[in-house]
């Protein structure tokens, strides 16, 4: 059944799909330079900019019907956090937008915003009832603002890669390129990991499974995706579906842990395959399209964004954290790994700052800096919520 | 140490400094060649800078270093990252030993995680060690800087020497036949963009956002203050812990208060969601699970009145009475009590009759509270019942006599003294539990038979006291409000400054050259002024 929130979040995808198109027609297309020779809002960018800001109300327009219909801020599963994650970022973006006016940023984060958006949909989405410790106002103060911080955070990784992809050379085959290749190959992953759980839930798959759980106890488990990764003792119920290659022990998540390892392993083909398309490393590739991009101005995009979202994040994932789990744990801090990473999040991000303020670590050494907090943010927000079982642990 | 004198304007500095403190001449060999001053900390002279001869100096520079800081900052952070590789002790499964435990669930690994204490991280002298230096690291760094900082930006002069000026980030020059005129004009449009202008000779210093410099120091007091808050916690008093099981209808001291309150569980709650809820439905058909709605004790806080001898009665009076959900602690006097745990169903009271055996006529029925049973129970007529033994939690032990495992009532069991006429002296003896029922000696003529149970639920509140918490709020307050100061402003600085026919117009801000391009962009706008990026900086920027 569709209900008016799904069409939003429909419509404000395709808002962010026209976004992206307009702004990579700004980046490749014809060239207006203003006086400095920097590449500014030509129409096509305003363009992107404008559609950018309607693909948000509609975003919001998402959050608010969902809201209504729940009773509650929309941010207490899986689907409704990376939804929000997403939303977070296509905001964060129009603030530096509004700032830079750089078209380029559209161009890499309007694309991950729509990712996010599919990624999201991937987990169920109905509406689910609230346990008891997380019936709190501060919990939605918490979330909120911790999305956004992020969101603002993530825009300093995107800046840093195309600060990358700009100036590293491409017709060496060193650690940079693997790296930056690394990265690609990432991104690729999750887009064609997305695609294949599209295709299987077209196709209705389901592989249930009997198993023992973490507690000693029998249970059952529905994976979507054909299992390489079965659970502990798990032993299949459907017939007709692949058996399992592997059986994990039961502390970890089986079915999720299946799920990465199915990423990973479309990230492969999908990779292999545009490196035979596109005969070069694909940032190597992208480089040329990016000539027009000042490296300095871009080098600072990244740094604003993160001295922005620093703080954000720092009130909404320490701070609000804290009061909340004053009066929903008893404590304020428990060293739950979750917490524990929000503080590495914040301590690296601290790192990064001094690094840049004190020691000048600016240009490349600071836009690979971004890039492993971005990947610190999302080993906190995929692997501790889904693989480590904790307090935190949505799904 | 002797002063140095500034050869272009005569003013002593103190020792070490680097651009004199009034006319911004470089003094040090390095800043005289350099096509860009390094204008960090204004070229004041820092202690650790300066000095370097004894065991403090050399302590106070350790740690006044941001390369040290940093290593710091990494190190806690790889340190906390290790201790959510395993579960800490604290989230293992109650009832097992944890070396067991690591062990069993983690192999080699897990053993040699918890051989190297890994399993308490965060409580280890090593890892309180480093917050401490991260500590340290951060008071001394920040006073180095803060002090020197402090003095050369109140002092600054408006006039600079020119090697000053075009040495900054941002320069250009201006011809004109008015200069006066053009001052003037520049001068209205720094200040339509809120810059603070100063005059000093015609000549101009616009300044924004200096207060944004203290960001770093005041986030940096606000961390400090919040680290001691944290330390805190070990001085007695300050803190507890603690935990208090309490049964419906029950009255029980509050755990950390000498005695001073007690709580009473009028009423436990457990709801559950509705399945057929029209919202929800769908989830929990897919779950399949209920999912608790709310956890809830109905209670009443008693204040102890008397002065509380031992053995008499406490004389109680209401404090208050609250509701205590999860998310909705009873909070009085520092203390708050929280909903953390419960149990269902717990057995309270149990009620038997006496029956003859022969005739199966019932003598009479007694009620028997499992948590304070009585000595005796008289059925009146010469019949009575002896409570001989109560087991709450019966068990056979190895020699295979009946023991309790503890003393809540989850299997009870009981050994009776029948006294009846037939049997006036020794009585007759029996044996009742849940699923047994038999004479000792197989030939009573009374046997006691099994009539009803009472059930009764039971809370778990958490017991928490916090004194730390006003320490934590002001220090994490202070901290948000430096950590905005400093990232949400820029300190921006624009001189114009009159030089023989022509003017000199220099930059310079702290951070985000973007703002200042602006402003410098409005200027060339409205103005004849111009100034671009350093020469010399670009064309080094090129040859890197
Ligand atoms: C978790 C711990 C820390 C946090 C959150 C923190 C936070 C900050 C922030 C946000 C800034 C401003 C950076 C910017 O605007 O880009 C800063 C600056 C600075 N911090 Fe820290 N800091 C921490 C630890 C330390 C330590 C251990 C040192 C010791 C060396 C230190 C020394 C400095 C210095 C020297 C500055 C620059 C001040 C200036 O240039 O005026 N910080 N700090």
């Amino acid at each position: 059944m569709d209900t008016i929130n799904e069409t939003f979040l429909l419509i404000a995808f395709f808002l962010y799909l026209l976004s992206t198109i307009l702004f990579s027609v700004s980046v490749t297309g014809r060239k207006w330079r203003d006086k400095e020779g920097d590449m500014t809002g030509n129409r096509w960018g305003t363009l992107g900019f404008i559609t950018a800001i309607a693909g948000f109300v509609f975003a919001l327009g998402y959050f608010i019907t969902r809201w209504v219909e729940a009773g509650r801020a929309p941010v207490s599963n899986m689907f409704e956090y990376m939804t929000f994650l997403g939303i977070a970022l296509s905001f964060a973006f129009l603030i530096i937008y509004a700032i830079y006016k750089t078209n380029v940023l559209g161009m890499f984060t309007m694309p991950v915003v729509m990712l996010i958006i599919a990624y999201a949909s991937i987990f169920p989405s109905e509406i689910e009832p609230l346990i008891p410790s997380l019936q709190s106002n501060w919990l939605k103060i918490h979330v909120t603002t911790t999305a956004i911080g992020q969101g603002i955070l993530s825009i300093g990784f995107a800046a840093g890669l195309i600060y990358l992809i700009r100036t590293l050379d491409f017709t060496k085959r060193d650690k940079k390129v693997f790296w930056l290749e690394f990265i690609m190959y990432s991104l690729v992953s999750l887009a064609g990991f997305i695609v294949v759980r599209y295709l299987f839930q077209l196709l209705n798959y389901e592989a249930v499974f009997q198993y023992v759980d973490e507690t000693g106890n029998e249970a059952e488990l529905v994976y979507h995706l054909p299992a390489i990764l079965g659970p502990n003792e798990g032993q299949l119920l459907t017939s007709g579906v692949m058996e399992p290659l592997i059986h994990l022990p039961s502390w970890l998540r089986s079915d999720d842990a299946n799920t990465v390892v199915w990423s990973l392993l479309t990230g492969v083909v999908l990779y292999v395959l545009l490196r035979l398309i596109l005969r070069k490393p694909i940032g190597g590739s992208l480089q040329p399209v990016l000539k027009g991009i000042n490296p300095e101005t871009i080098d600072e995009v990244s740094y604003r964004a993160i001295a922005i979202g620093f703080p954000v994040f720092t009130l909404g994932g320490l701070i609000f954290a804290m009061i909340w789990a004053q009066i929903a744990w008893t404590r304020f801090w428990g060293w739950d790994p979750k917490e524990v990473w929000a503080l590495i999040t914040f301590l690296f991000y601290a790192a990064y700052l001094h690094l840049r303020l004190s020691r000048g670590w600016h240009g490349e050494k600071s836009a690979w800096l971004c890039v492993i907090g971005f990947a610190i943010i999302m080993f906190n927000l995929v692997f501790v919520n889904l693989v480590i079982a904790g307090l935190h642990s949505y799904a | 140490m002797e002063k140095e004198k500034c050869e272009q304007c005569g003013h002593l500095n103190p020792y070490g400094t680097r651009l004199c403190q009034s006319c911004g001449n470089p003094l040090d060999e390095k800043d005289k060649k350099a096509t860009v001053l390094d204008m960090r900390y204004e070229g004041t002279a820092r202690r650790s800078q300066t000095y370097n001869k004894t065991i403090i100096d050399k302590i106070w520079n350790f740690f006044s270093s941001v390369k040290v800081g940093v290593w710091i900052i990494i190190l806690v952070l790889s340190a906390s990252a290790l201790g959510t590789l395993f579960p800490q002790e604290m989230y293992i499964p109650g009832g097992v030993t944890p070396s067991d435990y690591y062990r069993e669930e983690y192999g080699i690994a897990g053993q040699i995680y918890y051989e190297l204490g890994f399993h308490n991280l965060y409580g280890s002298w090593w890892y309180m060690a480093l917050v401490a230096s991260l500590g340290i690291s951060l008071v001394i760094a920040s006073i180095d800087r803060v002090v020197p900082l402090y003095r050369s930006l109140k002092n600054q002069r408006v006039k600079k020497n020119e090697a000053f000026l075009k040495r900054q980030r941002f320069v250009g020059q201006v011809e004109t036949d008015d200069q006066e005129r053009a001052i003037a004009e520049a001068k209205e449009v720094l200040q339509q963009r809120k810059y603070k202008v100063r005059e000093e000779d015609g000549n101009i210093l616009a300044e924004k956002g200096r207060f944004s410099r203290w960001g770093p120091y005041v986030n940096h007091l606000g961390l400090i203050i919040f680290l001691t808050g944290a330390l805190l916690r070990f001085f007695p008093g300050m803190y507890v812990d603690d935990s208090v099981w309490v049964r419906e209808g029950e009255t029980k001291v509050v755990p950390g208060t000498d005695g001073e309150y007690f709580i009473k569980n009028e009423r436990f709650l457990m709801e559950l969601y509705d399945e057929n809820d029209e919202k929800y439905g769908e989830a929990m058909e897919r779950t399949g699970e209920p999912v608790v709605e709310n956890f809830q004790t109905d209670a009443v806080l008693y204040q102890r009145k008397d002065a509380g001898t031992v053995g008499t009665e406490p004389e109680l009076e209401v404090w208050k009475e609250d509701e205590i959900r999860v998310n909705h602690p009873l909070r009085f006097n520092n203390f708050g009590l929280y909903q953390s745990d419960y149990k269902l169903n717990e057995l309270s009271k149990m009620a038997f009759t006496l029956d003859s055996r022969e005739t199966g006529e019932s003598i009479g029925n007694l009620e028997i509270d499992l948590h304070d049973p009585k000595s005796e129970y008289d059925l009146g007529d010469g019949y009575k019942v002896i409570v001989h033994s109560y087991f709450p939690n019966f068990e056979f032990n190895e020699e295979g006599e009946p023991t309790t495992i503890s003393s809540v009532p989850d299997n009870p069991a009981f050994i009776f003294q029948i006294i009846s006429p037939e049997h006036p002296d020794e009585g007759e003896y029996s044996f009742v539990g849940i699923r047994t029922n038999e004479d000792i000696f197989k030939e009573n003529d009374y046997e006691m038979s099994f009539a009803d149970v009472e059930m009764n639920h039971v809370t778990g509140l958490t017991v928490r006291k916090d004194l730390t918490l006003p320490f934590l709020i002001t220090g994490g307050s202070i901290f948000m409000i430096g950590l905005i100061q400093g990232s949400y402003w820029s300190h921006r600085r624009i001189w114009i400054q009159k030089s023989g026919k022509k003017l000199w117009i220099a930059g310079h801000t702290n951070k985000h050259l973007h703002s200042i391009k602006q402003d410098f962009k409005v200027l060339a706008e409205k103005t004849e002024f111009e100034a671009k990026e350093n020469e010399a900086l670009v064309t080094n920027q090129q040859k890197e």
